[in-house]
């Protein structure tokens, strides 16, 4: 039985509890992104603020309707990108999306990852690989917009 | 009539498959697409072996079977749904090109009939697949006419008709309408919407890619104007669909693709087209996936179309009992086996479609979960997405206690029962 290795106890436990939900303020920018294949939708708040050199990632917050890989996905990834300077923030987005790719070969980074490793058995299943990556998406689509509108 | 369901399974080579490491495979995604006979697999390799030339304009001798072929399969088509005469029978790529090609050439007309423009309204309902909606908004904003709907009644899935009066009026030049629901099963009242159409005038066109399959239609009884399906749900090939319309309309609409074959005559100005059902078929057609098209027909005429009917009714009225027996399942449309189609969505409480998908899936048990390209439906049902098993002439009663114990066993997983 493979069910186990996909929906990994984090997973179900951020699914049934998830963190940073429900829209705050202040923010930069809101996204609101949808799978259409199945209707899975979330919207979310980014909010930035200085920090030295660079910017940081303040806060995210969002609201979301989805199977338990999307909602506890986003709910993993506010908990792990929160207080990041935005390019840590991406290299993490990006170490993600490339384990997502990884049709099951990759060996996750903890360091890097941190609870998002426990997504490493959805990447053997294609049809569920955007559901993990909805949330991961908006921030980047929201952090983006966040940051011309600095600009 | 009954049907003997251990020897169809053997005509369905992939039935023997194992999924998820070893499971048996229960297929209950038909109304996706409907797996494939043996016969039909092997007419297809014998027109690629045998008989593999262009139609109509080939002159030699494979060039003449494969058009006998073809044509063949255009005169099955025919007789499958009651048509008058095989020309009129266009082969499309599948149903969603056929309402795309009315809605185009409706968009093409200058004059007539056809011709759209503001003040003009096009009545669809709000149970449409994506294919009976999107072509017809585009169509509204190329010419400026209205779009207007008929909404569900609620959870029943049944179409508001008290508002047929009013929405159907002497402004209404089509009203465009699926026969059964591909999310709800629901089997509407067609003639009765058509009545009301032609009393003022309009077409009306049919979606008919989930009833074909299921059970004996016939144009002429329904009062369909045009009538779509699609091969692939059928027990034939992908890329093959056909679009049936009454002659007199076919031979006034104006063209929708243009190329090779649809023309009579070219001239570098201008150009004359051939009569229907040429005229709608520009290019190479796809000939294998009509020739196995027909062969799939054949197929189910065979087996026989009211037996089909009557073993997918057991199917279903078992499985409408099974799920209505599970706490927390929650079944869109009619709970009963009357006036109904075998493909059942249902809401499972506390575990989204996708979660019930997979749990169903690591059991050798093929779902859908989605919107199943209803989204305005699901969006007027108040669902964010459903969970869908339809089933076809192959499944057994075996497989629909397959999917209530699959259901138990996702909410047990899920700790929601």
């Amino acid at each position: 039985m493979q069910l186990e290795s996909l929906y990994q106890e984090i997973i179900l436990d951020h699914y049934r509890r998830p963190h940073h939900k429900g829209l705050r303020e202040p923010y930069d920018a809101e996204v609101r992104h949808v799978n259409p294949t199945c209707g899975d939708e979330v919207t979310l708040r980014v909010a930035l603020k200085d920090a030295g050199a660079e910017p940081a990632v303040a806060d995210i917050s969002y609201d979301a309707l989805g199977c338990s890989i999307s909602q506890a996905s986003v709910s993993v990834m506010s908990e792990l990108i929160i207080g990041k300077p935005v390019s840590e923030a991406l290299a993490t987005c990006g170490e993600f999306v490339a384990l997502m790719q990884s049709r099951g070969e990759a060996e996750p980074d903890e360091d890097v990852l941190g609870d998002a490793i426990a997504f490493a058995g959805v990447s053997k299943y294609p049809a569920r690989i955007k559901c993990a990556l909805l949330g991961w998406m908006a921030w980047k689509d929201a952090t983006a917009q966040a940051m011309r509108d600095e600009e | 009539m009954t049907l003997d369901v251990a020897r169809i399974r053997k005509d369905f080579p992939i039935l023997d498959r194992r999924v998820r490491g070893g499971q048996p495979l229960a297929y209950l995604d038909s109304a996706n697409t409907s797996q494939k006979p043996r016969q039909v697999i092997d007419a297809l390799t014998e027109f690629y072996e045998r008989h593999n030339a262009n139609i109509h304009r080939a002159n030699h001798e494979l060039g003449e079977e494969a058009t006998e072929a073809y044509e063949g399969a255009r005169i099955k088509a025919a007789q499958f749904i009651g048509a008058a005469d095989e020309t009129e029978v266009i082969f499309t790529k599948n149903i969603s090109e056929g309402i795309n090609l009315v809605a185009y050439s409706m968009g093409n007309a200058r004059g007539g009939r056809f011709r759209l423009g503001p003040g003009d309204e096009i009545v669809i309902t709000e149970m449409e697949h994506h294919s009976n909606i999107v072509p017809w908004q585009m169509l509204c904003e190329r010419t400026g006419a209205t779009l207007r709907w008929f909404k569900v009644t609620g959870w029943d899935g049944q179409l508001d008709l008290s508002a047929t009066g009013e929405l159907i009026n002497e402004r209404t030049k089509l009203v465009a309408l699926v026969h059964q629901s591909n999310v709800l099963g629901t089997v509407n009242p067609v003639r009765e919407i058509a009545d009301a159409a032609h009393a003022v005038g309009a077409l009306v066109l049919v979606d008919a890619a989930q009833s074909v399959p299921h059970m004996p239609v016939d144009v002429a009884g329904l009062g369909a104007d045009f009538l779509g399906f699609t091969g692939h749900k059928l027990c034939g090939p992908t890329g093959i669909g056909v679009l049936w319309g009454r002659r007199e309309l076919l031979e006034e609409m104006p063209p929708f693709l243009g190329g090779g074959e649809m023309i009579e005559t070219v001239w570098m100005e201008r150009s004359t087209y051939a009569p229907p059902p040429h005229k709608f078929e520009a290019g190479t057609m796809p000939i294998a996936q009509a020739v196995g098209l027909g062969v799939a027909m054949d197929y189910l005429n065979e087996v026989g179309r009211d037996a089909i009917h009557a073993h997918e009714q057991q199917l279903l009225a078992r499985a409408l009992t099974q799920l209505a027996g599970i706490e927390g399942v929650r079944i869109m449309g009619p709970l009963t086996p009357a006036n109904r189609g075998a493909a059942i969505s249902f809401e499972v409480d506390g575990v989204h479609p996708h979660d019930v998908g997979q749990v169903l899936d690591e059991h050798g048990i093929a779902v859908r979960a989605g919107h199943h390209c209803a989204w305005p439906l699901h969006r007027a049902l108040g669902v964010q997405a459903s969970t869908r098993a339809s089933f076809y002439l192959y499944n057994t009663l075996d497989e629909v206690d397959a999917l209530a114990a699959g259901i138990r066993e996702a909410q047990r997983f899920f700790a929601v029962a």
